[in-house]
């Protein structure tokens, strides 16, 4: 299988790459421990009815995952910049096994970092039930889709040196304004203009915990959107994108 | 019943101009190349001569402005769908954290009637290293892995861009006898160089190439011939450069110490009013133009600045 055989190959690339998987792990995991655990007794953050670790757990898996996605941007402009691109476009292989392929990377990155902190959550008293899990991961992996096409637009449109500097900027923004780092709150200018964003409803994936339904139509429509619109352009960046770099 | 087709890549009025901050590059000016299955060809020029955009336009990597491309009878992208192609690019580096063996199983993989990684290793000197990480390797060992990539798939055409630079003289010996073992298999192959005797030593026709257009296009001897110039050297320490280019046949004067160099358009002519101007002239050496002189000749500018002007046209 030619698609298989290049999903293979980009994993066994990334896995291999240590500093990529300590850095892309490490950060959350350090972030969800600093914050959750001296206030690990909360179970009221904000009025939202949320536990502190369960609100941080599902807000840095949020922000773990969309990062692993959208980093995947970081190594195509360092592909693109090696020529590895180029050479990869006069090969028979198609652009969506390509796109298969990038895709299936970080999500793979965007797993481990998940199982990852779910274990952390655990460790600090989260408790949710199997349905809750199953629902709330289903909804984030869903909600993940649009950042994996948005790294694989990014990777083709920025060069190396520009790449970083914009996924750093962008996830720190999308990660506040979806309200990763605290409760948005019902209303207001910031809760109006964050639901049009697929990172807030990334992020009210945590509320499958509250046992009330986590997206509304408008969600599913947003994330919906949102993919379709990333998807054409980053399927015209990467076709167009066959020049020196 | 069907014909087939004996020609390997076929260039009609192929041209292509980029547009890039307020200046239009005419890259290629259209030009026409029909290169036989089989053939090796040498595509020559100075940097700028438009050689890199023709090779992306073979690879289907640019779609030519005016113009067709064909590869084996097809569009260049049919032809690398179908895995026909393959071509070492002048690249940055090698993708990272991966064994060369895995990343030649990888390319052939892609590709639909791959060669064996084994034999593609062995044809690219690779078989000691297969089992090294590709960013481990010296710049000599990566272009070898470049070309093991331009050979798993067994294509039909090989393209191959400048492909001996960072190469030690030893090492281009090498490389070069592996491309005519690959050749001989029935292969077309096309490589860039700036290296002429490359051109000579290892192509059946040279095509070259100046600013954007075919200035010369034949066997490497006929290219010589073509310039037709000789030059005469000759102890005369005592001559005037500018009587001497002044002389019947001579198109230009040189003196380098004691010598002078004639660079000339007839040489008999030339030779004979030398003797009966300078009946002193000793150590009278006449040679015909290399390879060098013909690629200097050929490609020159013959007005700089109206070339310039004709190369980037300033948008107003």
């Amino acid at each position: 299988m030619r698609s298989l055989a290049y999903t293979r190959f980009e994993l066994v690339r990334t896995f291999r790459n240590g500093r990529l998987l300590g850095l892309s792990l490490g950060f959350p995991l350090i972030l969800f421990f600093i914050i959750a655990a001296p206030n690990r007794g909360e179970h009221n953050f904000n009025g939202s009815g949320i536990s502190i670790p369960l609100y941080y757990m599902v807000g840095l898996v949020a922000f773990g995952a969309m990062s692993g996605l959208i980093s995947s941007g970081s190594r195509i402009a360092t592909e693109r910049t090696d020529g590895w691109t180029r050479q990869l476009r006069i090969t028979p292989l198609k652009p969506s096994a390509y796109f298969l392929a990038k895709a299936g990377t970080g999500y793979a990155l965007a797993g481990v970092t998940m199982i990852v902190l779910y274990a952390s959550g655990l460790s600090l008293g989260v408790s949710l039930g199997a349905g809750r899990w199953l629902e709330m991961t289903g909804l984030i992996l869903v909600a993940c889709i649009p950042f994996a096409v948005l790294g694989i637009m990014l990777g083709h449109l920025l060069t190396a040196d520009a790449i970083g500097p914009a996924v750093g900027g962008l996830v720190s923004l999308l990660a506040l304004v979806s309200g990763t780092w605290f409760p948005l709150g019902s209303h207001g200018f910031l809760h109006d203009v964050a639901q049009f964003l697929p990172s807030y409803w990334l992020v009210r994936a945590s509320h499958v915990s509250l046992g009330g339904q986590a997206w509304s139509a408008g969600g599913w429509i947003v994330v919906a959107a949102w993919t379709l619109v990333l998807a054409i352009l980053a399927r015209y960046a990467y076709l167009r994108d066959t020049a020196r770099v | 019943m069907q014909i087939e087709n004996t020609i390997g890549v076929e260039l009609r009025g192929a041209a292509k101009t980029y547009r890039t901050a307020g200046t239009v590059v005419h890259a290629v000016r259209g030009i026409d190349v029909s290169i036989d299955r089989g053939e090796t060809v040498a595509l020559l020029g100075p940097n700028g001569a438009g050689k890199s955009t023709t090779i992306d336009m073979v690879l289907g990597l640019t779609t030519p402005d005016a113009g067709t491309v064909s590869l084996l009878g097809e569009p260049p992208k049919k032809a690398v769908a179908a895995g026909r192609v393959g071509a070492m690019l002048q690249t940055g580096a090698l993708i990272r954290d991966v064994k060369v063996r895995e990343l030649l199983a990888m390319m052939a993989a892609l590709h639909p009637h791959p060669l064996e990684v084994d034999e593609a290793l062995e044809l690219a000197g690779l078989a000691d290293i297969a089992d090294r990480r590709t960013h481990k390797l010296s710049g000599g060992q990566a272009q070898r892995v470049r070309f093991a990539i331009a050979l798993v798939p067994d294509p039909g055409i090989l393209i191959l861009d400048e492909p001996t630079v960072g190469m030690d003289v030893e090492a281009r010996r090498t490389f070069w006898m592996s491309v005519r073992a690959f050749a001989a298999r029935g292969k077309t192959v096309i490589f860039a160089t700036h290296y002429l005797e490359e051109a000579d030593a290892y192509a059946d026709r040279a095509v070259l190439m100046s600013r954007g257009r075919i200035v010369a296009d034949g066997p490497t001897s006929e290219i010589r011939a073509r310039v037709g110039t000789r030059t005469i050297r000759a102890t005369l320490p005592e001559a005037d450069v500018a009587e001497l280019a002044s002389l019947p046949g001579v198109t230009s004067a040189d003196r380098r110490g004691e010598e002078i160099v004639l660079i000339c358009s007839d040489s008999d002519a030339a030779a004979r009013a030398l003797f009966d101007a300078y009946p002193c002239a000793r150590d009278v050496e006449i040679a015909s133009a290399g390879l060098e002189d013909a690629f200097i000749e050929l490609t020159a500018d013959p007005d700089d600045s109206s070339a310039e002007a004709e190369q980037q046209e300033v948008l107003v």
